[in-house]
């Protein structure tokens, strides 16, 4: 134990001591070149790329408000780029705008707009290749093919930008963020929309991705491939194809995120497809077609979620292990659940069903008989989808009753043993 | 002279209590469920699952035994130089426009004091009221039909009971045992057509489509949102409803020419 301690303190120490070594490089460089180089002043630069051709490393280039007509610019040195309120550059649907190829670059207060579309290109707003402490801020980017695309850097904060474009299909629509063998990446309070995928993750380790709002994208609201150790929370999906979908990741926390409005005929809230060991946490899925759509996904934790108004709230299609839901409130759904395969390991305990019909005699907030969350119909749904006209018939209505008494053909260990008799959340 | 005949019948029905009760009953269920529930769409749906049950169901009994009770005045009216379809068709009318006025002023007296008109949901709310006065206009037309055919008085409400049973639950049955069997082929265009062959399915899906739960459908919705959707599905849907309501009235006048009372 105490060894223990003292490897951790030194760790500590060393940790600091690295980050005083680094501290100490990098300031004497801002010192030397702290100098400020501005577009259009007398004798100054007239044009962006000019501007960067002429700075030393350390420099700040101040972007004046007006319209740049300029594209494939490229930054290899450490500038921060500052936009004042209005200065635009506008690529004029032709490649790339801004390439940065260096560590420590920042661009903020930008707007660039009309970014070229490409079937063999990823052409970006921005594009960040090998950078190390990047910081994109407050910038505006319309009518983008990619927005910010960031391939193998680290470090680095995307925030407070407004992605935006008119994407109408999938096969010439790029990702309003898109990162690709990163690690530990900020993206905060940015809004997305009219992409392929609002935010879209590959090969991203350890990065938070909080407080954005991404709509009306085309597939994704936040897309994860192989991602793992990664945290979003507080952020909000709506309206989008789907709202996210996470696959082949591991180690995940969903926290706090609001997934409304993805309602359509192949779209749901959360699409989760070989997911290990994951925390979804405290969201709210509210009229979504299907609220988490569960393909393969072992050990996840769903606790305090509130399913409201969904057409399915969960729907599990299988190879699926060791997952608890508890505490969650599933509110007015078409359906609660559909389950298809064994139980396995599943488990169900102490979440409220509005459906549930039951009693509490003893008065401690737990009813007295189990709830079955799978219904007749729902499971009849699963094999013949076209069964669904017939919801909300009578006839529907006596055959749930009626496996409901006696169960037959539902799971009949797939129980809530302890449902609440009140929601958990308003 | 067929609006005496229904002016008669109205009144009759009303003095009877019937439509009063019948009334009250929806005042209650409306004010209740808005009591229990301020949300007005969610509302809607709950209703959907009362009216196309519940206003098929009055419809039928109500409209065999009103018509058996009074047949000793239905004869007498016949003694006197009327033309029998007129007596009927008048009373067809008085009665169903009776059990309409109860549904609608019943349900639509709570909805507006909750504020309908500001409501989104007042399209879908309107369309239940349509599909339900449809709805009593049909089955009170097939009890009648029945009632003619049928002298025998307990036959005759057997057979209605049967024909509202037929159409509230057992078509759904066949409908699923058919689409269960065979699932293997596409069936979309099935389901379609089978939904017009009865009017509970057909009022139900019209009302579902309108709240959005098409997208819950996959492939079959898109097919179903697409033909109820547009204007040319919307006006095939309701003609077909209102041939649903001409079907027993054919039937009825058909039985009329060649009856002996």
């Amino acid at each position: 134990m105490p060894s223990g301690a003292l490897s951790a303190v030194v760790r500590c120490l060393h940790s600091s001591a690295w980050l005083l070594a680094c501290a100490c490089l990098l300031l004497p460089v801002h010192q030397a070149g702290a100098a400020q180089i501005r577009i259009d002043a007398p004798g100054g630069p007239a044009a962006v790329a000019e501007a960067i051709a002429r700075a030393a490393p350390g420099d700040e280039i101040l972007v004046p408000p007006r319209i740049f007509h300029e594209h494939d610019l490229l930054i290899d040195k450490p500038l921060t780029l500052t936009g004042s309120p209005g200065a635009t550059i506008d690529g004029d649907n032709e490649g790339a705008i801004l390439t940065i190829r260096a560590d420590g670059v920042t661009v903020r207060g930008l707007t660039l707009r009309n970014v070229g579309v490409s079937y063999t290109k990823e052409h970006a707003a921005i594009l960040l290749h090998r950078a190390r402490h990047f910081r994109i801020e407050n910038n505006r980017l319309e009518n983008v093919f990619f927005g910010v695309h960031v391939e193998k850097s680290h470090h680095g904060l995307i925030a407070d930008n407004d992605i935006s474009s008119q994407a109408r299909e999938e096969a010439y629509a790029g990702n309003g963020i898109h990162m690709w063998h990163c690690s530990n990446i900020e993206v905060r309070g940015n809004t997305l929309s009219g992409l392929r995928d609002g935010i879209y993750l590959e090969f991203v380790d350890d990065s938070l991705i909080h407080g954005n709002r991404s709509h009306d994208n085309l597939r994704y609201g936040l897309h994860f491939m192989f991602s793992n150790r990664d945290t979003y929370q507080h952020n909000e999906f709506t309206r989008n194809g789907a709202g996210v979908a996470v696959m082949f990741s591991r180690d995940l926390r969903m926290i706090e995120n609001r997934f409304t409005h993805n309602w359509g005929s192949a779209s749901y809230g959360l699409l989760l497809k070989e997911i290990y060991d994951a925390e979804v946490t405290g969201n709210r899925f509210e009229q979504n077609t299907i609220g988490i759509n569960i393909d393969s996904a072992t050990r996840i934790r769903y606790i305090g979620n509130v399913f409201h108004r969904n057409g399915w709230a969960v729907k599990v299609l299988g190879a699926t292990y060791s997952n608890t839901f508890t505490e969650n409130d599933f509110l007015a759904n078409a359906f609660d659940l559909a389950y298809a395969g064994h139980l396995n390991d599943n488990r169900f305990s102490g979440n409220y069903w509005s459906a549930y019909s039951g009693y509490d005699l003893d008065r401690d907030g737990i009813g007295d008989v189990p709830f079955r969350p799978v219904k007749l119909f729902a499971y009849v749904v699963n094999r013949t989808p076209e069964a669904l006209v017939l919801l909300r018939s009578l006839f529907i209505d006596l055959l749930n009753f009626s496996e409901k008494v006696s169960p037959v053909f539902t799971p009949d260990n797939l129980v809530d043993p302890q449902p609440r008799m009140r929601p958990l959340h308003d | 002279m067929i609006l005496k005949v229904l002016k008669y019948s109205f009144h009759d029905l009303n003095r009877s209590r019937w439509s009063a009760v019948y009334l009250l009953f929806y005042l209650a269920l409306g004010s209740g469920l808005l009591f229990l529930n301020n949300d007005l769409s969610r509302a809607v749906v709950t209703l959907l699952n009362v009216v196309i049950v519940l206003t098929p169901l009055i419809g039928t009994v109500l409209g065999i035994t009103w018509f058996n009770n009074a047949s000793e005045f239905t004869e007498l009216l016949l003694a006197q130089p009327i033309r029998r379809t007129t007596i009927i068709l008048g009373q067809y009318l008085g009665l169903s426009l009776a059990l309409s006025f109860s549904l609608v002023v019943g349900l639509g007296l709570p909805f507006l004091a909750y504020g309908l008109i500001r409501s989104t949901a007042i399209f879908e709310f309107l369309l239940l009221l349509g599909v339900g006065v449809l709805l009593s206009f049909i089955f009170v037309g097939l009890a009648f039909a029945i009632a003619l055919t049928h002298e025998n008085r307990v036959k005759g409400f057997g057979y209605a009971i049967l024909a509202w049973l037929f159409f509230a639950v057992l078509y759904d049955g066949l409908f699923l045992i058919a689409l269960v069997s065979f699932s293997e082929y596409p069936l979309e265009r099935f389901a379609l057509i089978a939904t017009f062959g009865n009017p509970i399915d057909l009022s139900r899906i019209l009302i579902l489509l309108k709240l959005d739960i098409s997208a819950l459908m996959g492939y079959t919705g898109a097919v179903f949102a697409r033909f109820f959707g547009t204007p040319l599905g919307m006006t095939l849907s309701l003609t077909a409803l209102l041939a649903w309501c001409a079907l027993p009235l054919l039937h009825i006048t058909w039985k009329l020419r060649r009856k002996d009372f």
